[in-house]
């Protein structure tokens, strides 16, 4: 570039001839060369902003480019990743606490068609009918020919009827895979495990949901991803839980029951063991709900926890050990056991009459309701409320069944005096029986609460406490003389130690009163007695014994020999040593010779 | 000089082109061959899941009872009793230290009567 000079000697040369000054042709020039460089400069700045503008525009443009694309594009499962977690299933399995699987799938395969396709809809309809006898030729022929563009015609075929549906050929015929829920084991804890059927199908898949139970308890967990295909593990043991269920129903069986239910609870970590309700189903073709009638009658109806009922004498523990734990009496204190005792236009009877006074130990051990009610009556309808409250008789039970909530107990709207006369001998409040196991069990593991769980944890409760370690062993040297020598003295298994309280309620009547001749008969019990394991509650439904000359009907002859049973068969299953026990025997007597 | 520079470029270029070629099929080749171990391990724990199904559904308590009462002449087996637990003393253990049974040397042979005690 030539560079303009300043001062051009021609023009100043011409400027001085004519007068002027030449300086002002030096400024021109410079004004002029510094606009050029003005412009030079602004054209670069602008060069630059151009470039970092579209450098930004590349940049931008990219990564909007490639959220794009993966905003549209299908998913990929990654080619060149090691497999790690394997989901097989869209729905997880249950096991029980040794991991032996409860429920688990099946891949299996939905049957539709597509009329419109069909080749020979006639002979498919007919063909189909004797392949699968509960449908009806006509009128799939009536569907296969008629304006319908797609049906299903099976949810669930076997592959043996899928072969067959295959040998008919039509192109009509189509198949939708399906996972099917399984239950191998059949009616085994069916009213723990509930059920579960189809939510919304398509033709490449259909949701699995829980419809009862732990299945629909845990329904979103059985069905997430994020676990990785873990299964829920209860604290159910299979092996027990089946021993359970055989002895109870031979015991319903030789008693006349009606219904019965048994639950086995660990008294620390309140991890139910076995809960078993007869009349059971088979979760695998769960029946429809019962549309007239009582739901009680239905074998849906879990008698553990939905049923709640007056549990009779079984109560008398709580009423016994709140007057200990408050130091109003002690096994020794002698109480009035008149019978009948009178309570302004109310009677109150014992089954025998056991004389003018007993020592609190024997009004429990021979189970006398006029001895109670005394007791009852020194404690108060304030604090007796109190003390079943924080045993949780007031609320449904927490266990992680979705019937749980149900199980609501049923107590006097006005807790009057009366009502704690009765209610410290268990009639006048409806539990169920799992409020009933919960509450044994945090009175007998040393007195704090325990709550009751379907999972397994190993954790053992840290609960509020309800009774002290006293009043706790008081009870339970109480509750070992009942099965020693009173009301459960069928109770006793050599090398268990049986500890327990028998329960006879009679049945209330729709109308409002009792029926003379239909009872719950309870036996409520815990072995071994000096250091609980566990608690087990029997409780049969319209019992009635008939070896004797006239029928029996109270729980010492009927729940008890069923409970005696089931722990003989249990507690080697459980893996408890038979033990001689401590104490007694071993005590030395002084003599004077 | 730089006829041979040019040629020497040249072959690498055609030597990279082929390698590159053949890692590109190679990768593709154990791509392929992965995607179906991925199917076969997928379909393996499928069955993998059918079978202990299958394997619960032989072993539920019920059928093992049945099981268990038409074999009876066979196996003989009854329910667990409390009575089959034993302690770990009443088990008869070989003696670690039996002592070797000394040789018999200098035997001398005696002969005797058994007196009848009145």
């Amino acid at each position: 570039m030539i560079r303009t000079p300043l001062r051009p000697l021609a023009r100043i040369l011409d400027a001085r001839a004519k007068g002027e000054n030449p300086d002002a042709i030096e400024r021109e020039n410079l004004r002029q060369r510094h606009e050029e460089m003005r412009d030079a400069a602004r054209q670069k700045a602008e060069g630059r902003l151009l470039m970092l503008g579209l450098a930004f525009l590349v940049g931008f443009g990219a990564v909007g480019f490639r959220m794009g694309v993966l905003a549209s594009t299908e998913p990929a499962e990654p080619k060149t990743a090691p497999s790690g977690i394997a989901i097989v299933a869209q729905r997880a399995d249950i096991t029980d606490r040794e991991g032996r699987i409860l429920a688990t799938n099946l891949v299996t395969h939905a049957l539709y068609a597509q009329p419109k396709q069909m080749i020979d809809p006639v002979g498919a309809a007919q063909k189909l009918a004797l392949i699968f006898p509960d449908l009806d030729a006509e009128k799939l022929k009536k569907d296969f020919t008629g304006a319908k563009k797609f049906l299903w015609i099976k949810k669930k075929i076997s592959p043996e009827q899928m072969q067959l549906v295959h040998e008919i050929g039509d192109p009509g015929l189509l198949f939708g895979p399906r996972e099917m829920r399984l239950y191998p084991n059949g009616p085994l804890a069916a009213h723990i495990l509930g059920g579960s059927t189809f939510g919304r199908e398509g033709v490449a898949s259909a949701e699995v949901i829980g419809t009862a139970g732990v299945e629909k308890t845990y329904d979103g967990w059985l069905r997430d991803p994020a676990n990785g295909g873990a299964p829920l593990q209860l604290s159910i043991d299979l092996s027990v839980q089946s021993t359970v269920e055989e002895v109870l129903y031979g015991g319903m069986k030789l008693m006349n029951a009606k219904g019965a239910t048994a639950i086995l609870m660990d008294v620390k970590t309140g991890e139910v063991v076995a809960l078993a309700s007869l009349p059971d189903f088979d979760p695998n073709t769960r029946p429809a709900p019962l549309t007239k009638g009582q739901a009680a009658d239905s074998p849906l109806f879990n008698r553990a926890v939905q049923g709640v009922y007056e549990l009779g004498s079984t109560f008398k523990l709580f009423a016994v050990a709140q007057a200990l734990d408050l130091g109003l009496v002690t096994p020794d204190t002698m109480v009035d056991t008149k019978s009948p005792m009178v309570w302004g236009k109310y009677r109150i009877h014992d089954f025998h009459n056991y004389g003018a006074q007993l020592p609190v130990m024997d009004v429990i051990v021979k189970s006398s309701n006029v001895g109670t009610a005394h007791i009852a009556g020194l404690i108060g309808p304030e604090r007796q409320q109190q003390f079943l409250e924080s045993l949780g008789f007031f609320e449904p039970t927490a266990i992680e069944l979705v019937e749980g909530p149900t199980g609501k107990p049923q107590r006097p709207k006005k807790w009057s005096e009366i009502s704690m006369l009765t209610i410290s001998y268990g009639h006048g409040i409806s539990a169920s029986p799992l409020h009933l196991a919960s509450a044994y069990a945090s009175i007998v593991n040393g007195g704090t609460r325990v709550i009751p769980t379907i999972l397994k944890t190993d954790k053992v409760q840290q609960g509020a406490r309800v009774v002290s370690e006293e009043t706790s062993a008081i009870a339970r040297t109480m509750l070992r003389q009942v099965v020693v020598r009173g009301t459960a003295s069928f109770g006793d298994v050599p090398g268990y130690s049986v500890a327990g309280k028998t329960g006879t309620a009679d049945k209330p009547t729709p109308q409002g009163g009792y029926y003379k001749d239909k009872v719950i008969a309870t036996f409520a019990s815990f072995f071994p007695s000096y250091d609980p394991k566990y608690v087990l509650i029997v409780t049969l439904d319209e019992p009635v014994e008939t070896s004797g000359d006239e029928p029996r009907r109270t729980a010492g002859w009927t729940s008890v020999p069923v409970a005696a049973e089931i722990i003989r068969r249990i507690a080697p299953l459980l893996g408890l040593r038979p033990e001689v026990e401590p104490g007694t025997e071993a005590a030395v007597t002084l003599v004077n010779n | 000089m730089r006829m041979v520079f040019m040629i020497l470029s040249a072959t690498a270029l055609v030597a990279l082109g082929f390698w590159a070629y053949r890692e590109n099929y190679q990768t593709q080749a154990e791509l392929s061959d992965v995607r179906a171990l991925q199917e076969e391990i997928g379909e393996l724990r499928e069955s993998l899941s059918v079978l202990n199904a299958e394997w619960a559904y032989l072993n539920r308590p019920d059928r093992l009872r049945e099981l268990a009462d038409l074999n009876f002449e066979r196996l003989g087996l009854l329910p667990l009793e409390p009575e089959q637990f034993g302690e770990v003393a009443q088990i008869i253990y070989p003696s670690a230290e039996t002592p070797a049974l000394l040789s018999i040397t200098n035997s001398v042979e005696t002969v005797a009567t058994l007196e009848q005690t009145p």
